[in-house]
């Protein structure tokens, strides 16, 4: 009986969802036009462990690929993948649909892309924040002609956000901790150190910074990407110890520390990274004060462009200050507080890091 | 030996021993229920169809649009699920048309070898949540040694066998012996174990003994050629002898339940502990032994996961995946018989290999086949529904 109920139940509410008028037939051939080379073309994507909406890099990029389907009419898809050992099946899964190029995100999808590259000579890859012929278990492998890295230099942005902060900071006390001691996270940590210690150097000052020792390699890190609560409770530590400025290199732990700064009413900033948290994290937005941006969309979007135009080199591509690969987003709300004097040295410092007299040196920053 | 109660509460489902008469009842059930699994899931891969939401609006103006639809994208799913587990026919070469169904083979031997690893305590009244980290232990121990040792050919992969058996027989063990001698329920015990293992694992690959040299991200180097499981059907596939371990481990459980006394032992217990120590049976080592085996079991499969290869051969923080919860699936999948384990396994191996094609072919959530999957296990635990919704007769009574 019970199953009838439902039954009816179901069926009653999809005949009331279901009265709506049908579209005419005009235009509904619209859309794909068909049978030129770019509306062939398939750019694929293979998701890390985070899935297409961590909101961080896997989200990135899948951003670049539609930006590309937007410019090109080109199809897209992706693959997720649960588990370390989907890897291996989604690369070849995709191989298999012929897709112009395959995107493969994070450094754990490293192996599986280099063995797909040297058994599909064809296929073009295209792989995030990790370079596979730069490691050394490979040397004695030919540099594969078909994968083209896609890396980032953050410490050149996170310097300039490193010296910001040092300079915005009313206490003397910065802070920063990670999700997981990645190089792709100390990147972030070592800039903003060296940035800190610019500061210092140039002002005669004594800002402090918690939570990063760049010497030592060494610091605060949460264990994890997905624990808001262990984030918060990383920004509490770090607000008691004194920063009033606070870089969270932790995807959604880092969230945490923004509900952290919200609570403090004012008094604590934070500096957010990868995308603008102004507009990724809204409802946090009045406590940015900047963020450290990585163009991973972008760099995912002009790799697809050059492949379907035929222009497809294995060359790595570093996004750097030169390059607009990294940068700072704009202040938002913070934008009447940061005195033009420092808004003025940090673009200085800037053009310095873009011309050469100033070199950002980190131990994590991307090899090739 | 003192005369404490042993408190051995049967939390476990314990299978009843298979009545003859009834297989083909059995069989059809088991059939049924994959076909009701089928046609429920081919609702939620409609109305997760975005051509068939768009077209549902107006059903009753143009009907033939959402049925069209929903037609085109469930049968679509469906072949490429087929062709990514069992035979592609629109391959090019042989090789290519049947590698999904190597593939099949190559994803159920860790499901298989950790299914055991639970269906085993089944049958001696135990609950065995604990195979993640003792596949998590076997894979540390195994590739280990498959990547910082330098032996010749066979003996490297017969080390790093044992050594990932051993590890995690040990890792049962413990709760085993807890188990025998305070009669700390195993369930938590396991429990707990799992979670010291994912963060010893995770602890481990910080240090530069696990890491690949110049590089500081929580992945091991690759085992050594010497210590990766060989190949049996030439390079171009996967599948690997972690295949035919497998099946004679299966076929051990097998023999060991069914033939040998210390398997009737466990069984007794399985059945009634106290009327087993009535009759002499040594409970606390049945309970320890059980658990050791079952342990080797899942030590077997994690060794299966690195040194087979479904990682690349390194050893990374997600190198158990989910195996260890599917494995219990597996089991009641199995009704906890060792060829059950084997067919049930092979059952989601199929689904898993053909999963990621569905999902690449036509970008149908992976997430479908873990409803599938469940589904079939909802269906095969409830008989009476099956035979209700298809009006079988229920089998004679013996």
């Amino acid at each position: 009986m019970k199953t009838r109920v439902l039954a009816v139940s179901a069926l009653a509410a999809l005949t009331l969802a279901a009265c709506g008028e049908a579209p005419s037939d005009e235009g509904a051939t619209g859309g794909a036009t068909g049978g030129t080379a770019a509306a062939d073309f398939l750019g694929c994507m293979v998701t890390d462990q985070g899935g297409i909406d961590d909101r961080s890099f896997n989200a990135s990029a899948w951003e670049g690929l539609q930006a590309a389907e937007q410019d090109l009419g080109i199809q897209v898809k992706y693959v997720t993948s649960k588990s370390e050992s989907d890897y291996t099946p989604n690369v070849n899964s995709l191989v298999a649909e012929d897709c112009g190029i395959i995107v493969t995100v994070g450094f754990s999808l490293g192996d599986a892309t280099l063995t797909a590259a040297q058994a599909n000579a064809d296929e073009k890859f295209a792989i995030v924040d990790e370079n596979p012929d730069a490691d050394p278990d490979t040397d004695g492998v030919q540099p594969t002609e078909n994968i083209k890295p896609l890396l980032f230099n953050t410490a050149e942005a996170a310097y300039l956000a490193g010296y910001l902060s040092a300079g915005m900071s009313e206490s003397g006390t910065v802070g920063t901790f990670g999700g997981i001691k990645l190089p792709t996270v100390a990147v972030f940590m070592d800039g903003f150190a060296d940035g800190v210690a610019k500061y210092n150097e140039d002002k005669g000052a004594d800002v402090k910074l918690l939570g990063w020792d760049k010497a030592k390699q060494d610091g605060l890190f949460a264990g994890k990407f997905d624990s808001p609560t262990d984030g918060k409770n990383l920004a509490s530590n770090l607000i008691q110890q004194g920063a009033d400025i606070i870089m969270p290199v932790a995807g959604g732990t880092g969230l945490g520390a923004a509900q952290a700064a919200q609570e403090s009413g004012g008094k604590v900033a934070i500096v957010w990274v990868d995308t603008d948290g102004y507009e990724s994290a809204s409802q946090y937005k009045e406590v940015f004060l900047t963020t450290v941006e990585k163009g991973i969309a972008n760099a995912v979007e002009t790799a697809t462009v050059e492949t379907v135009n035929g222009q497809f080199t294995n060359t790595p591509f570093i996004g750097t200050l030169a390059n607009d690969g990294v940068g700072l987003a704009p202040y938002h709300d913070f934008e009447s507080k940061v005195p033009a004097e420092l808004s003025a040295e940090v673009e200085a410092l800037k053009e310095q890091i873009i011309d050469g007299t100033i070199v950002v040196e980190s131990a994590n920053s991307p090899q090739t | 030996m003192s005369t404490t109660e042993l408190k051995t509460e049967v939390t476990a489902p314990v299978p009843e021993p298979r009545r003859r008469r009834a297989w083909v009842d059995q069989v059809l059930i088991y059939l049924l229920s994959f076909v009701l699994a089928l046609v429920i899931s081919a609702f939620l891969i409609a109305f997760a169809d975005p051509d068939v939401r768009s077209a549902l609006p107006y059903f009753f103006s143009q009907p033939m649009d959402t049925i069209s639809a929903a037609w085109e994208s469930v049968s679509e799913a469906y072949k490429a699920l087929f062709s990514g587990s069992i035979i592609n026919f629109s391959a090019y070469t042989v090789t290519d048309a049947i590698r999904p169904f190597t593939e099949s083979l190559y994803t159920a031997t860790s499901l298989i070898l950790a299914g055991l690893a639970v269906a085993l305590p089944f049958r001696a009244g135990l609950f065995n949540i604990g195979a993640q980290g003792q596949l998590i232990l076997g894979a540390i121990v195994a590739g280990y040694i498959g990547f910082s040792w330098a032996l010749p050919f066979p003996v490297h992969l017969l080390v790093a066998i044992l050594g990932g058996m051993l590890a995690g027989s040990l890792w049962a063990g413990i709760a085993g012996l807890l188990k025998a001698r305070t009669g700390a329920h195993e369930v938590i015990v396991t429990i707990m174990l799992n979670w010291i293992a994912i963060y010893l694992l995770q602890y481990l690959l910080t240090l530069d003994a696990f890491q690949r040299p110049g590089r500081d991200d929580p992945l091991s180097p690759p085992v050594a050629a010497e210590g990766r499981l060989p190949r049996i059907l030439g390079e171009d596939f996967r599948l690997n002898l972690g295949f035919i371990l497998a099946l004679l481990a299966a076929w051990f459980i097998w023999w060991l339940l069914e033939r040998s006394t210390i398997g009737f032992e466990f069984r007794a217990v399985g059945a009634n502990p106290s009327a087993a120590r009535t009759a002499g049976i040594n409970v606390r080592r049945a309970v320890t032994g059980v658990m050791v085996v079952a342990g080797a079991m899942a030590g077997l499969a994690g060794m299966n996961q690195i040194l087979g290869g479904s990682t690349e051969y390194a050893l990374g923080n997600g190198i158990a995946g989910d195996i260890g919860f599917d494995a219990i699936t597996v089991a009641l999948l199995g009704r906890s018989t060792p060829l059950g384990v084997v067919l049930a396994g092979i059952l989601m191996g199929a689904l898993r290999a053909g999963g990621s094609t569905m999902q690449a072919a036509t970008g149908t959530p992976i997430d479908i086949v873990l409803v599938v999957q469940s589904l079939i296990v909802l269906f095969i635990a409830a008989p009476p529904l099956v035979r209700k919704i298809f009006r079988l007769r229920a089998p004679k009574p013996e």
